[in-house]
């Protein structure tokens, strides 16, 4: 085995792969037709304990890490990428909570998470605020024991179907991103609703939409962290669920290689099945070396989040950035390798590499990844001279 | 609530070959699976549970390699499990099957619904829980695929060929259970280790007071003859002709079907 795993890894790999095999392939095209939100799946995906895997016991999950939920994550990608983001945006939820939240609001908030009774999401992004998050114009103003809420967020993975949000808003303008701070909404909260859900070209069994705060009244003990710290767990929270996108991305990758060598060994033309064709056997060869080369990375950059360490902001936009896009050039190369076949809905590879292409573009585009990396680089060469 | 399921592990049946000499089952080198029918009557045990609340006992009988497929079950869901192996039981057709899983749950004492599969798919004879309940003196319904709880009494709708018969049945009471009562869910994470952990009781014959004579090859009256493959009905027609004849022959054919 080239990733040796525990008893209970194997397990989560395991149970995951079930899910993707028995509950989500035979209804993965009917969701992407239909724009279906996936609510049997995701009952199922709850059931089997894997919205807890990463939250620690005492708050009703699994106490495990990283590397055990992109287990997780890959696997559910490989039956459908829609679905895994609907699965892995819940996670990119509790994150802030269990990073930053205080002892009540963990035991609030966790516990329902971890078992997949209530959904959660993450509102960062703005009509003006994309790439530049620091561009935020939702504010939070503090009155007595509450803060008044007012803005939009845009395209909110999960919104209208989480119970539990948190999103980034200004406690003071003036001080620009220092003046950004985190708060928990609930579905429900007076003054929070639901914009339309947006027609996507991918990723179609997840639901993307708006979030519209119009006077929104929470109590005080919303806030996550300190009133200033809210950029500081936004990106805290992005560098705990990038690694998730790469995990995604391979699982996405692998069930279009899987798909591709399935297909060129049976299609015969001029006599002979295509994968003997060079053109077509270094194609498949290519695809099958960058996947493993991605999840190389992505399971080191997992394991190595799970020792802990202080700083891996690199290593995680490396992990979206490379698996991302090794998961569109693998998807848009099995769609090749298919033909017209591929081109058609009967195959799920169109799907495939309709799906992929949100994974270069959501939680910061690879243009900002590679900014990312670049600004970690400069600073650690200029260290040390 | 208390429910009883009850487990059988079977060879998967897409790799058994039959020795055409001796007419038996080919076993070596052949995966043990739950059998699949059986994975639906846990399923509906544990449909129960999520809406009633309540424990759900396994019961197996077989071989001691049978536990395995009893820690499977337990990581769908299920509370307990208990093996009732015994080299005694060896060679049992339904109605000494009956008998023993019987004395099993007499000694498991107190239990509202009894959950057996519609049949196996090794033996399919579907006799075991119907006998088990004449046994248990219980009232039965087969072929179940839809199950309500009212009062002491259960609504169940039973699958027929040409459609379905919505039966009240009080409790105790035995079903067996089709796979229109919904697909089985997958295992969980917590099921599977506490799977692995598990305390598997092994009763023997002794232990459920079973009377020698009425169990295993001695309280199996059923003598296995012959087993063969029978032979594929051969009902093709080949139509001869010009292709103007064929299309002709053919049409007749169908239009007489029609009529």
């Amino acid at each position: 085995m080239l990733y040796p795993l525990t008893e209970e890894q194997l397990m989560i790999k395991e149970v995951a792969r079930r899910i993707a095999e028995e509950k989500i392939i035979p209804k993965r095209a009917e969701l992407d037709e239909k724009e279906e939100f996936p609510w049997d799946i995701l009952k199922e995906i709850a059931r089997a304990d894997l919205f807890g895997i990463f939250i620690p016991e005492e708050y009703g999950g699994l106490g495990f890490g990283s590397f055990e939920n992109s287990l997780a994550v890959e696997q559910i990608a490989w039956g459908c990428a829609g679905v895994a983001t609907a699965f892995a945006a819940s996670g990119l939820g509790a994150y802030p909570i269990l990073l930053f939240g205080n002892e009540e609001q963990k035991r609030t908030y966790l516990p329902p998470i971890a078992k997949g009774e209530k959904l959660a999401a993450f509102g960062l992004t703005e009509p003006n605020a994309g790439s530049d998050a620091g561009g935020i114009q939702t504010t939070a103003i503090k009155n007595g024991d509450y803060y008044i809420i007012n803005g939009t967020k845009q395209w909110i993975t999960n919104a209208g179907e989480a119970e539990i949000y948190v999103i980034i808003a200004l406690t003071d303008k003036k001080k620009g991103p220092r003046g950004a701070s985190a708060f928990i909404l609930e579905k429900g909260d007076l003054g929070f609703s639901f914009g339309k859900k947006e027609k996507k070209m991918g990723i179609r069994a997840s639901t993307t939409g708006d979030l519209i705060f119009e006077d929104c009244r929470i109590p005080k003990e919303r806030l996550l962290g300190k009133e200033g710290m809210g950029f500081i767990i936004a990106l805290k929270t992005l560098d705990y669920a990038r690694p998730g996108v790469g995990a995604l991305a391979v699982g996405l990758a692998q069930a279009a290689l899987d798909e591709a060598v399935k297909f060129a060994r049976q299609r015969k033309q001029f006599g002979q099945p295509i994968i003997s064709f060079q053109a077509v056997g270094h194609m498949l060869a290519e695809m099958a070396t960058q996947i493993e080369a991605a999840r190389a990375l992505t399971y080191t950059i997992c394991k190595y989040i799970d020792t802990n360490p202080k700083d891996f902001t690199k290593y995680a936009a490396m992990a979206k950035l490379f698996a991302s896009d090794v998961a569109m050039k693998v998807t848009t190369d099995a769609v090749q390798v298919l033909g017209g076949y591929g081109y058609m809905r009967d195959y799920p590879v169109e799907k495939m590499m309709r799906d992929a292409k949100i994974l270069q573009i959501y939680e910061g585009t690879n243009q900002i990844q590679r900014n990312i990396i670049a600004q970690i680089l400069n600073k650690e060469y200029g260290k040390q001279k | 609530m208390k429910y009883i399921v009850c487990i059988k592990q079977v060879p998967e049946i897409e790799g058994v070959k039959i020795n055409p000499e001796t007419g038996t089952l080919i076993r070596e080198g052949v995966k043990s699976i739950i059998n699949p029918y059986d994975l639906y009557a846990l399923e509906a045990a544990l449909q129960m549970k999520e809406r009633y609340g309540g424990n759900i006992i396994l019961l197996s009988m077989g071989p001691p390699q049978a536990e395995e497929a009893l820690r499977e079950a337990i990581s769908y869901g299920a509370d307990e499990a208990i093996l009732l192996s015994d080299r005694a039981f060896a060679g049992a057709d339904t109605l000494a099957t009956s008998y023993t899983l019987a004395q099993a749950i007499k000694k498991i004492g107190h239990y509202d619904i009894i959950f057996c599969g519609k049949q196996a798919i090794d033996g399919d004879t579907a006799q075991v829980g119907p006998e088990l309940a004449q046994r248990l003196n219980l009232p039965y319904v087969t072929y179940v695929r839809k199950i309500e709880l009212k009062e002491n009494s259960l609504i169940v709708e039973r699958d027929l060929d040409d459609g379905y018969q919505i039966i009240q049945i009080t409790l105790p009471a035995l079903l067996t259970i089709v796979k229109e009562i919904g697909e089985p869910r997958v295992p969980s994470i917590r099921g599977k280790m506490r799977a692995k952990k598990l305390q598997i009781p092994i009763w023997t014959a002794k232990d459920i007071e079973a009377k020698e004579e009425k169990i295993g090859i001695s309280g199996s009256p059923t003598r296995v003859l012959k087993i063969f493959s029978p032979p594929l009905r051969e009902r093709k027609e080949i139509i001869s002709g010009s292709l103007e004849e064929q299309v002709k022959t053919l049409w007749e054919k169908i239009d007489n079907i029609l009529k």
